[in-house]
């Protein structure tokens, strides 16, 4: 067995609920990696990890790794998330959603969890798509693209997951794909230890549905596409609007220091304490 | 209500603001800090209860209030605390409704969405209040509940009750009795979180204390994993409503006034039992035998309690702010062996002595 294979065993729960739910050739696992490789290399213990999720393919991730693992409601693990944290701030809270997950049901709790800058990480998988429920369309669905209820073709406009965290204040913003595995791996660990609201955007693929209805072809393939659509932030910089428009920006987006959440709370405990004293 | 739940131990609170369940968080949000709790306002009600499960997953006792259409927006996630099995409480000062209804009056009428606003098959504690004192008391009773049996446990307070001061001596209570959750004794490689205990409330282990766990709301196995098996769906549903119903009794809280030789008797909970039980004392001086059952739990239904009255009472009178949501229960309990009269208001202001005197003149 490979080193980085042994490594992933280490995390995961063998004896419980294997086979897993993901169809054959989902990035799903690659994320899944990714996570553990950035867990493992910043050496937090089991223990001390929260693992919250919402509903969806992506919903289904934390059951299969040996941390504190919350499955909760549709749209809703950041709330949940949130009270983890602030009960007990010693706990590190990583969230994981899905497109429809973060910035449908949930986008309300998406933003005004970057806005008060909740000390919790989330990595989200974007793949575009309604996966679990067989196909509709999502928030993050292009305009023009089929999909089970937009069988004539999608009509709304889609959202940047990454742009919408950025500026809804989120301190750390990174995009990656499930293609540039070594980035996400880097993304993740780099979310996993700022201080404050992070988020990973992760473009994924379902050939499953997305892919199937919208003839582009196997789980290689549109991995393929994810390669050859990728452009780094850095030389996106350099790119016109124009040439931007069938690509995805990768790498670290925003990067910037806010007053944590917690932080500030326990000032307001400082205070009111002073002012309970007078 | 702040100071029970203060004094329960809760140290964790999430709300959205709303008329007229506003104060308790603004109490809250200045007793909180100093107890070395925390208090939240969070963007909505949804995300307020989430915040409250993920608190006291993580060990910390919690709670939310609100009002009814904040109560509707909680009913997903308090199905989640119920089938995950984490102990929480949630007070509704209920208003007017349906929809925006009437935030600043008083009303009855959540009491069935209470108990059935949550979807699917499912026990629930409710828990009423009709004087200060009893908010107070039914707080920490609501906390000791949920703590023991590993539920959420709602409180629900009129308008007219929430917005009321009374004078009530906070002794330093010594006969206050303090419930926390039962954690695991054995070690983390022998813990099961959902095991099938005599008492059916497995013991709770919190997050970060060395019990690595699953939590879902999905259907699960006792070991918190999903599964759709029907041998492990059945006992694990059954479990739910077992530990409430086999502790039915402990549950139960009533008070009677007067009803040992009423030939009529009054059945009523929150504000409404203080007219109720005015009219009894001046039924009374009129020489007419009349008593008072106060409810005070209002799920599981105090089925016991009623069937003592109808035992003793040929005329049953249960006067609601809503059109009939209690009496319902006590026309089902009766048999058809009592007459069961009704008293519904819905016009968003009380129901006095008077009123209550009045309808026990037309049916006596």
């Amino acid at each position: 067995m490979a080193e980085v294979t042994k490594l992933i065993h280490k995390y995961l729960r063998h004896d419980k609920k294997f086979p897993h739910v993901w169809c054959p050739g989902c990035g799903i696992g690659i994320m899944l990696g990714a996570l553990i490789r950035a867990i493992d290399r910043v050496g937090y213990e089991k223990d001390e990890i929260v693992l919250v999720s919402g509903i969806g393919c992506s919903g289904r991730l934390p059951v299969y790794v040996d941390f504190n693992t919350l499955h909760t409601t549709h749209g809703r693990a950041l709330t949940f998330a949130t009270g983890v944290k602030l009960a007990k701030p010693s706990l590190k809270v990583i969230v994981i959603m899905g497109d429809g997950d973060a910035v449908a049901i949930g986008g309300n709790h998406f933003i005004h969890s970057a806005r008060r800058n909740i000390d919790v990480t989330s990595i989200i998988l974007n793949n575009s798509v309604y996966g679990m429920t067989g196909g509709q369309y999502s928030p993050t669905t292009p305009y023009g693209m089929r999909s089970t209820t937009t069988v004539y073709s999608n009509i709304e406009q889609s959202f940047k997951i990454s742009e919408l965290a950025v500026t809804a204040g989120a301190v750390f913003v990174g995009r990656g794909t499930v293609y540039h595995a070594k980035l996400l791996d880097s993304l993740i660990e780099k979310a996993i230890l700022k201080e404050g609201f992070s988020v990973v955007e992760v473009i994924a693929h379902c050939h499953t549905q997305y892919g199937r209805q919208n003839r582009l072809g196997t789980a290689v393939e549109m991995m393929e596409w994810q390669r050859d659509h990728a452009v780094n932030v850095e030389k996106a910089a350099t790119m016109k609007s124009e040439e931007l428009r069938d690509k995805i920006v990768i790498g670290v987006l925003v990067d910037k220091e806010l007053p944590v959440y917690q932080d500030e709370y326990e000032k307001i405990r400082e205070r009111s304490k002073a002012a309970a004293g007078r | 209500m702040v100071e029970g739940a203060l004094r329960a131990g809760c140290r964790f609170f999430a709300g959205y603001p709303i008329t007229p369940a506003t104060e308790i968080s603004e109490i809250l949000s200045v007793k909180l800090p100093p107890a070395d709790g925390t208090f939240i306002q969070m963007e909505d009600e949804i995300a307020s209860l989430g915040a409250v499960i993920g608190a006291s997953l993580a060990g910390v006792k919690s709670m939310t209030a609100t009002s009814g259409p904040g109560f509707s927006l909680m009913q997903e996630n308090l199905g989640f605390a119920i089938i995950a099995e984490v102990p929480c409480v949630i007070v509704n000062v209920m208003r007017g409704g349906p929809s925006t209804g009437l935030p600043t009056f008083p009303s009855q009428s959540d009491v069935m969405q209470a108990r059935w606003g949550t979807h699917g098959d499912h026990p629930i504690i409710v828990l009423s209040a009709s004087t200060v004192r009893e908010c107070y008391d039914m707080t920490i009773k609501a906390f000791n509940f949920s703590e023991k049996f590993r539920t959420p446990v709602i409180l629900l307070i009129d308008e007219v009750v929430a917005h009321m001061r009374e004078k009530m001596v906070l002794s330093d209570e010594e006969g206050i009795e303090i419930f926390n959750r039962v954690k695991p004794t054995v070690p983390p490689e022998w813990y099961i979180p959902f095991e099938d205990t005599p008492s059916g409330i497995p013991a709770m282990a919190n997050f970060g204390e060395g019990y690595r766990y699953h939590v879902t709301g999905l259907t699960h196995d006792i070991r918190g994993f999903p599964t759709s098996r029907p041998d492990e769906i059945g006992p694990f549903i059954a479990r739910l409503h077992r530990k409430i119903s086999q502790h039915f009794s402990e549950i139960q809280m009533a008070e009677f006034f007067q009803t040992e030789d009423a030939d009529i008797t009054i059945v009523a909970y929150g504000s409404v039992a203080r007219s109720a039980k005015r009219a009894v004392i001046e039924a009374r001086e009129q020489g007419l035998k009349v008593g008072l059952l106060k409810l005070v739990t209002i799920w599981p239904f105090g089925r016991s309690a009623v069937e003592k009255v109808l035992q003793i009472s040929k005329t049953l009178v249960v006067p609601e702010m809503n059109m009939g949501q209690i009496s319902r229960e006590v026309k089902r309990v009766n048999r058809g062996a009592t007459k069961v009269f009704t008293l519904n208001k819905v016009d968003g202001t009380i129901i006095t002595p008077e009123e209550i005197l009045n309808r026990i003149a037309e049916v006596a």
